[in-house]
């Protein structure tokens, strides 16, 4: 093998190449450039952010097959008359995981109710993952296509949409939900609309 | 009083870090020999203040002196001592503390170990470095210090997140800045040869044995994050393309990259200012890394602190970094002449496509992972990238790079004939052949069509390194191998080492994604199931308390056949001091497989909802990067980089010194 390699050659580049090859170096510079710019546009949009133009609408209306019960239904009219958290999540997805302790542990707050939408998922990963796990929802609407997600302008999952009694959207939250995130911001908007009339 | 101590530290390394950047730099340009010999005593100095800045935090940590806000946030009087420790880089603030130590370690180390390079050359690099510390300081000083007292004091800190209370992911963070930061010397290394127009064969003979140690915390790093995932998350997965693990990934797909690409210009004095662009690359996607964690522009499971005024911060730090150096590289690297002329088929060839093939899955990833940032911008919506883009770019990718890597190993530099070639390898490529058809034929192995292509490139791989070795040992013996393995044959073993451990991957990854088996169920006590011929009894579960959890605590017994096998101690936590509960899988480890259970939740009547998997294999994962590593220490082992560096102090051409280098 290699170790005893033969003498080398080093040759001296033609110079007029030199300057056609500027371009070329330049490259690395360009690509980063446009990356910065990108970057710096993504650090504007704080994805924690209410980007939904939604806030402040009627939910939208949908009918979708219940995740753990064929024959059920879960609607837009069952998150009329009572504060609702709409949980969108998939078994897929690392980050409900890491936001599912949380939602367990509010499973049984008596102010609202959380409704999960299983979103682009299979029904059997998503069961498999109720089962393991615990299942903190009061129900959970089964959209594997994405239908009820496009008109929810749902883009990644976790996102929770906090819904008053009125089925009108108040707040979306992008990300998981932690302690902090509750205590800080959901916690108070839901006990505030709890609170309303 | 010892926080302001630390934070007047830190000032004071700061200011040590402007001279550092400056004076040396300077001396070197205009030939001023104090100037330069000020550079070792700076970066000595530069390691002793950020030292003692974070022993004033990690005493704050240890005491609970809650008055200061970072630990009121990140710590509690009840957390063990070790996670006291732990929790100093829990965190932004102290995270960012722990690179600054590391970095001023690096520069420390280079200042010690460099006694052979010339006076200007070490003055550039460690003025380089001062210039990143600077960067780093300033973040710390002026939006994130982890001296900044809170008043009035809490009587009792918040606790550190439980998902970071656990070993593994006590010293995951330290291992991955540890690489992130190294790349940092192959980055100051390639900027001093740039500003120097010298970038010749020594230059990277110097940057090898830091690239590689570097890269050896970083496959570590990578490993112990893995690792940790797959027990503490209590799901079962060892990778899952989560933003903050793909930021960890790029700077080792390209440190790789890099190591290859080095090899080739220390040899050959070939791929020059591309070995510089990685090793730009290497590090910038260290500093990318860095602002996606910490400027929440993504979202992810690992986020924990997000902050956009900080990111803000990181990203002007990112483009006077990244962009100053590739303007740098425009503008001084076309200069370089590219010298060592070679054929296709040849050794450098096949790291050219090792070269590419990484930097291919790096664009890759990293597209993937700012793609929804991307779709955004352009109006296209919104979408996220998960699993299956990965995967499928993974399983494209990895095969060709297999295939290479076992002819690049059996190649010779510069000009290979086809014959001897055939000849070395015709074995080699007859089993792997046999195993595919063999695999896509018959149920012997079982499983589907990747599994076949998946051990077949494993046995090609094993089978061709083994005729290497062979071919290698041929004229010399056993007895060869010893005299190999004391002198200058170590950085053969180490790439053959490493190579072994991708051996280990694809198996592993092969086996364990085709053959695992998983079942979630509810179990009462004294109930029984099996899977994968293991009996498992669940003998119900009981409360336990820990110093700061409360837990309940199943107990399985597992049966192979009649014989017990293991006892199994899952549990569930609750910390005190926060409401998430954590699941701690227990898991019964093997060479050949793991049994892992994990408790769900408490059905009623005593019954667990419980996951029970069988791992076949999952272990070669994290054994093909400890092979890696091992790999990587033996070939920094190399004396032949010491004696180099010696031959150095005399001038000599790059071509000989090239020649010297590969006889030596």
């Amino acid at each position: 093998m290699s170790e005893t390699t033969q003498s080398s050659t080093v040759q001296a580049d033609g110079e007029p190449k030199a300057r056609r090859r500027t371009w070329a170096f330049l490259t690395p510079l360009i690509i980063f450039g446009v990356l910065a710019g990108l970057l710096f546009w993504g650090l504007g949009q704080d994805p924690r952010e209410v980007p939904s133009p939604l806030i402040g609408k009627p939910i939208p209306t949908f009918t979708l097959p219940s995740l753990d019960a064929r024959e059920l239904q879960v609607s837009d009219a069952d998150l009329k008359g009572r504060v609702s958290l709409v949980n969108v999540w998939a078994s897929w997805c690392a980050s409900c995981r890491a936001e599912h302790g949380m939602l367990m542990a509010l499973a049984d707050e008596p102010d609202f109710q959380i409704v999960g939408l299983n979103w682009k998922d299979d029904r059997a990963d998503a069961l498999a993952v109720l089962m393991a796990t615990g299942n903190p929802y009061d129900r959970v609407g089964y959209d594997p296509d994405n239908k009820v997600g496009l008109n929810f302008g749902v883009y990644g999952a976790p996102e929770t949409f906090v819904i008053d009694r009125e089925g009108v959207i108040r707040y979306k939250h992008i990300g998981p939900i932690d302690r902090r995130v509750w205590d800080e911001t959901l916690q108070p908007l839901v006990a505030k609309l709890a609170a309303e009339d | 009083m010892i926080p302001e101590l630390g934070h007047f530290a830190l000032i004071l390394a700061l200011c040590l870090a402007l001279v550092q950047a400056s004076f040396p730099l300077i001396g070197s340009l205009n030939g001023t020999r104090s100037w330069m010999t000020m550079a070792r005593p700076l970066a000595y100095g530069q390691l002793v203040f950020i030292g003692i800045a974070f022993l004033c935090l990690v005493e704050a940590f240890l005491t609970s002196d809650f008055s200061v806000r970072y630990v009121a946030e990140n710590s509690n009087s009840l957390l063990p001592d070790i996670y006291k420790v732990s929790a100093v880089w829990g965190a932004h603030e102290g995270s960012l503390l722990l690179w600054a130590l590391f970095m001023a370690a690096w520069g420390a180390a280079v200042a010690a170990f460099s006694k052979g390079l010339p006076l200007a050359v070490v003055a550039r690099v460690i003025a380089v470095q001062g210039m990143i510390a600077i960067g780093f300081l300033l973040f710390m000083l002026l939006t994130s210090n982890p001296f900044e007292r809170l008043f009035p004091v809490p009587p009792e800190g918040r606790d550190l997140n439980p998902l970071l209370q656990d070993p593994g992911l006590a010293i995951h963070p330290p291992m991955l800045y540890m690489g992130y930061v190294g790349f940092s010397v192959a980055f100051a290394f390639a900027i001093a040869a740039l500003i120097g127009g010298k970038l010749d064969s020594a230059w990277a003979r110097w940057s090898r044995p830091w690239t590689t140690v570097a890269w050896i915390f970083l496959t570590i790093g990578i490993a112990l994050g893995s690792w940790w995932a797959y027990y503490e998350l209590g799901w079962g997965g060892w990778w899952f393309w989560d933003p903050v693990e793909n930021a960890s990934l790029m700077p080792w797909l390209v440190g790789t990259a890099l190591i290859h690409s080095l090899a080739v210009t220390e040899k050959r004095a070939a791929f020059k200012s591309w070995t510089v662009l990685l090793a730009i690359s290497a590090f910038s996607l260290s500093l990318l890394g860095t602002f996606l964690v910490r400027s929440g522009v993504l979202t992810s499971v690992h986020a924990f602190a997000t902050d956009p005024t900080r990111g803000a911060f990181i990203l002007v730090f990112l483009c006077v970094v990244i962009g100053g150096s590739l303007a740098l590289y425009a503008w001084r690297a076309p200069a370089v002449s590219e010298g060592g002329h070679f054929h296709l088929l040849s050794r450098e060839t096949a790291l050219l496509a090792n070269n590419l093939l990484f930097a291919a899955f790096t664009i890759l990833v990293l597209f993937g992972t700012l793609a929804p940032l991307i779709y955004e911008a352009l109006n296209l919506g919104k979408i996220s990238v998960g699993f299956p883009y990965f995967n499928k770019m993974f399983l494209a990718l990895a095969p060709f790079l297999a295939l290479v890597m076992g002819i690049g190993a059996a190649t010779r530099w510069k000009r290979d004939e086809p014959l001897r070639l055939l000849k070395l390898l015709w074995l080699a490529m007859a089993v792997s052949i046999a195993v595919l058809v063999i695999g896509l034929t018959t149920d012997i192995i079982g499983g589907g069509a990747w599994v076949a292509i998946g051990l077949a490139l494993a046995t090609w791989l094993l089978a061709s390194h083994l005729v290497v070795l062979r071919d290698r040992l041929k004229h010399k013996g056993l007895g060869g191998l010893s005299a190999d393995l004391r002198g200058h044959g170590r950085s053969f073993y180490g790439m053959w080492v490493a190579h072994i451990g991708v051996v280990l991957f694809i198996v592993g990854v092969t086996m364990v994604q085709s053959f695992q088996q998983e079942v979630d169920i509810r179990m009462s006590p004294g109930d029984v199931h099996e899977i994968a011929g293991y009996r498992f009894e669940f003998l119900g579960a009981e409360p336990k308390d820990g110093p700061n959890y409360r837990a309940q605590r199943g107990h399985f017994r597992v049966y192979d056949g009649d014989k017990q096998i293991a006892e199994l101690y899952p549990e569930k936590r609750s910390y005190l001091g926060g409401g998430m509960p954590m699941t701690e899988a227990a898991i019964d480890a093997g060479l050949l497989r793991d049994i892992y259970v994990s408790l769900g939740e408490p059905v009623g009547g005593g019954d667990w909802a419980l996951r029970l998997y069988y791992k076949p294999y999952v272990r070669w994962i994290w054994l093909a990067a400890i092979l890696m590593a091992i790999g990587g220490g033996l070939a920094v082992s190399d004396p032949r980089y010491r004696t180099a560096n010696r031959r150095q102090t005399a001038p000599v051409p790059s071509g000989q010194a090239a020649t010297a280098g590969a006889r030596a």
